[in-house]
């Protein structure tokens, strides 16, 4: 176990250094962020003071090693828009994307399981069809265009909702959430359930698959024919079973969700991590840019780290010492 | 979850109809992404009308761009190198500490200081060469050389109280330092979503109309437009072409337009002897550069059918231009008209300069700067294509765009300038004065257009203390420089805002947007 480990430790440290050196080197390729940063009405001192002033004037390899001398202390650097450090600007996100996150997955668990029992149950009935027909519109419908429906038909000619931002906001231990006001609720009810719906579809076609599956097996017959009653069948036994590939594939799509809300997050004006991203993409902010990929990957690596010490767990014929990555 | 009980969904419903503002408070849907409180970190349009609320300028600039007094009452020059400023009496602080001639040097101080700032305000006041306090209400700057510019530089940048001359940005930020004299109060800065003003009931210039401002960034166009739809906001800026004749029939919303300062033009490079993107149809390098013949430049300029791009691809929503800034602003030429659309007089200019047949040219463009500026190029390619210039399209995201075009990469493009300065000087010296890094001229000539004629009447302007002389030499510059295409004007954007119907807004030519400008019509 300490052998994987520290093994496992070691690649890691590999992989973040990589990643970091290609964004690096790829942001640098795409342009220089002083020509976006600087007022046009700026003459060429005022152009090279800034270049000094974010370290820009020095070559491509000394930037680099400036970077990796300080993020070695934790330190990886300063945002070139907010002049904060971009760890900090990416943790500061962190709230608002993680309980848009848990909202969206616990939405598709909540309406993607039961859609899905019911659909491998009855799998030819209209309601079943329906249930396929609607996970299949989950699938390929492209996110920004249902956000978009969503805010017409809700915000504008219902008025139910609010159409973008996130509302009030609590602080609890210096964090900001919306979850806890009534307000904050009502602004993330359309950016989750957009964030959802994609999941949502995953889930109903997995339980599905697995409920079919299951209702054929002998433990199944068995109980029948021990005469359990069809709820207790399916509740506590079936249930059970099609729950294993669910979950495990519901623990990867979080971590995918947490880092890649992007598109809902920009039509709903959601302040998170998405946002951030994108509007430093634009803006060619390399330290935040670099910062938050090293933050998604290390989250990746965190997660695959406890999928296999817990699959070591679970089941004992897997050997932690014999897995290679 | 939530469960929507019918009463809770009946009330919501007429909240909305209603209107949901509650009483004076006020929420606008800002375009742009606004980065700092501090006034003098980021020199960026979105961080200066945020911050414009907060604090107040020695010299402010109305809806149109004139210099009115702010926290100087008034100012002259006292000789060809001294400016008089007279302070503002009676004016406090957020904290209700007096202002006086002590912030102003304190001010002037921080201005250069700012520490990692990616686009100074010390462009404003790098001409200064002393400061000298007369008296607490009364401050003299003096200059190496005469500068005229003067006034308008001191309503580049924002007054703060000395007792935060050495404070950092972020205390800014977190709301410490962001004490001014203007007629909001900073209550919250969140960064990425939202900005929460409330009204300074201290403010020298009397009552405000909102008791409470909350300023959200939607920088998602169509969801900014959905916002307004919905009620949650009720005004927005950067309006939308696609939906702006939607939202002037709209009976809910009121659509406020005025001609910007922002001209969109085509730089050609007419510097270099061989140019990276213009060849002969065939593929082949020409001998010269035919962007060095003011014939080739002037065909081009007559080739393009200006009144169509602004009615079918800006949607009405621009005004065709002949110079560098629409007319009424300080310095443009009552001589200077819109090119007229003659593509048969292009062709014989073209077969003059020893082109009958054309040539090959890439029009480079960003694709996410300028409202439409991809589609403008497009229409610009197909009209020079017709009159033999065979021109091919290639858009290119800004952040890409930017740099390539300022290592001179490119033969054509399109561009867009505002002038901050609200008159002709400025476009005049960033983007046609022959370029020099000495000086602080062309620092945006990416055409490298160099001409003795604009350059010597823009120098003389640039000394001329004398408003209506160097209005004079100003008109002399432009002329020059435009008879000359040095850059080809297309058109000038029109700014839009739309708000709730119930609202109006005065809408500005720098493109800002003020609650200050925002006011009830009805109820």
């Amino acid at each position: 176990m300490t052998v994987f480990l520290i093994r496992r430790l070691m690649q890691s440290v590999v992989v973040l250094f990589v990643m970091s050196l290609i964004v690096f080197v790829g942001v640098y390729a795409i342009g220089n962020p002083i020509d976006i940063l600087i007022s046009p009405e700026a003459d060429q001192m005022e152009r090279e003071r800034a270049i000094r002033a974010l370290g820009l004037d020095l070559p491509l390899w000394e930037q680099y090693a400036v970077f990796l001398q300080r993020a070695v202390l934790g330190d990886l650097g300063r945002s070139f828009a907010f002049s904060t450090p971009a760890l900090q600007l990416i943790v500061e996100r962190m709230p608002a994307t993680l309980e848009l996150a848990i909202a969206a997955m616990g939405i598709s668990i909540a309406i993607g399981i039961p859609l899905g029992m019911w659909a491998g149950f009855r799998p030819e009935s209209v309601a079943g069809r329906a249930i396929m027909a609607g996970s299949i519109l989950g699938f390929s419908l492209p996110t920004f265009w249902v956000g978009l429906m969503l805010i017409m038909v809700f915000a504008v000619h219902l008025g139910w909702l609010p159409s973008t931002g996130r509302g009030e906001t609590v602080e609890v231990f210096g964090i900001r959430l919306s979850i806890l006001t009534r307000d904050g609720i009502a602004h993330m009810i359309l950016p989750a359930f957009n964030l959802a719906l994609f999941k949502m579809a995953l889930v109903i076609r997995l339980t599905r698959a697995g409920m079919r599956e299951n209702l054929l097996m002998d433990y199944v017959k068995f109980a029948r024919a021990k005469g359990l009653s069809t709820g207790r069948v399916i509740f506590v036994h079936v249930m059970k079973n099609i729950m294993i590939p669910v979950v495990t594939i519901l623990g990867l799509e979080l971590g995918s969700v947490i880092a890649f809300a992007v598109v809902t997050e920009t039509i709903f004006a959601w302040p998170g991590m998405g946002k951030l991203i994108i509007d430093s993409i634009n803006q060619l902010d390399r330290p935040v840019i670099v910062a938050y990929l090293l933050v998604t990957v290390s989250m990746f690596i965190i997660i695959n780290l406890v999928v296999d010490i817990l699959y070591s767990v679970l089941d004992p014929r897997v050997r932690l010492k014999e897995m290679k990555s | 979850m939530m469960m929507l009980r019918p009463g809770w969904l009946l009330a919501a419903t007429l909240t909305v109809a209603a209107g949901t503002a509650s009483g004076a408070d006020l929420t606008i849907g800002l375009g742009g992404a606004v980065s700092a409180m501090d006034p003098h970190y980021h020199n960026v349009a979105t961080n200066n009308m945020v911050t414009r609320h907060i604090f107040g300028r020695l010299v402010d600039q109305d809806a149109r761009q004139k210099l009115i007094p702010d926290l100087a009452e008034s100012w002259k020059a006292v000789d060809d190198t001294t400016w008089e400023f007279k302070l503002r009496k009676g004016v406090k602080f957020h904290d209700g500490s007096d202002f006086d001639a002590k912030d102003v040097v304190a001010t002037l101080s921080r201005v250069p200081w700012v520490p990692n700032s990616p686009s100074s305000f010390a462009i404003f006041t790098g001409q200064i060469t002393e400061t000298k306090v007369i008296d607490p209400y009364t401050i003299q700057m003096k200059t190496a050389q005469p500068f005229p510019l003067m006034p308008v530089f001191m309503s580049g940048f924002a007054i703060i109280s000395d007792a935060f001359e050495r404070a950092p940005t972020e205390d800014f930020n977190s709301g410490k330092a962001a004490i001014g004299t203007g007629p909001y109060k900073l209550k919250q800065f969140v960064r990425g979503d939202r900005i929460e003003l409330e009204k300074f009931d201290g403010y020298w210039g009397g009552k405000q109309d909102w008791d409470k401002v909350s300023v959200r960034q939607i920088t998602n166009s169509a969801a900014r437009v959905a916002a307004l739809l919905s009620g949650d906001v009720q005004i927005i800026d950067q309006v939308p072409t696609a939906d702006f004749a939607r939202l002037k029939k709209d009976p809910n919303t009121v659509v406020s337009s005025v001609v910007s300062n922002r001209l969109i033009y085509l730089a050609m490079d007419s510097n270099r002897d061989q140019t990276p993107f213009v060849t002969g149809k065939d593929g082949q390098p020409l001998a010269k550069n035919p962007l060095k013949d003011v014939r080739v430049r002037k065909a081009m300029s007559m080739a393009i059918n200006r009144p169509a791009i602004v009615d079918r691809v800006m949607e009405g929503q621009a005004i065709a231009a002949g110079q560098l800034l629409p007319e009424g602003f300080f310095g443009t030429s009552p001589n200077l008209k819109v090119e007229k659309f003659n593509a048969d007089g292009a062709k014989k200019l073209l077969a003059e300069a020893g082109y009958p047949s054309g040539f090959a040219i890439t029009l480079h463009t960003p694709n996410d700067r300028y409202l439409n500026d991809e589609k403008v190029a497009q229409a610009v390619a197909q009209m020079l294509t017709r009159v033999g210039i065979q021109t091919k399209v290639e858009a290119l995201p800004f952040a890409t765009y930017a740099p390539r075009s300022s290592k001179l990469e490119f033969s054509f493009m399109l561009f867009g300038w505002g002038s901050g300065t609200g008159e002709v000087s400025s476009p005049l010296r960033s983007l046609l004065a022959t370029y020099d890094s000495k000086k602080g001229n062309g620092p945006s000539n990416r055409g490298r257009y160099s001409n003795p004629k604009v350059d010597e009447a823009l120098e003389a302007a640039l000394r001329t203390v004398d408003d209506a002389a160097r209005q004079k030499l100003l008109q002399q510059a432009s002329e020059a420089a435009i008879n000359d295409v040095g850059l080809i004007p297309l058109h000038y954007n029109i700014n839009n805002w739309a708000t709730r119907k119930g609202y109006s807004y005065e809408p500005r030519s720098d493109e800002s947007t003020l609650a200050m400008g925002v006011k009830r019509t009805s109820r």
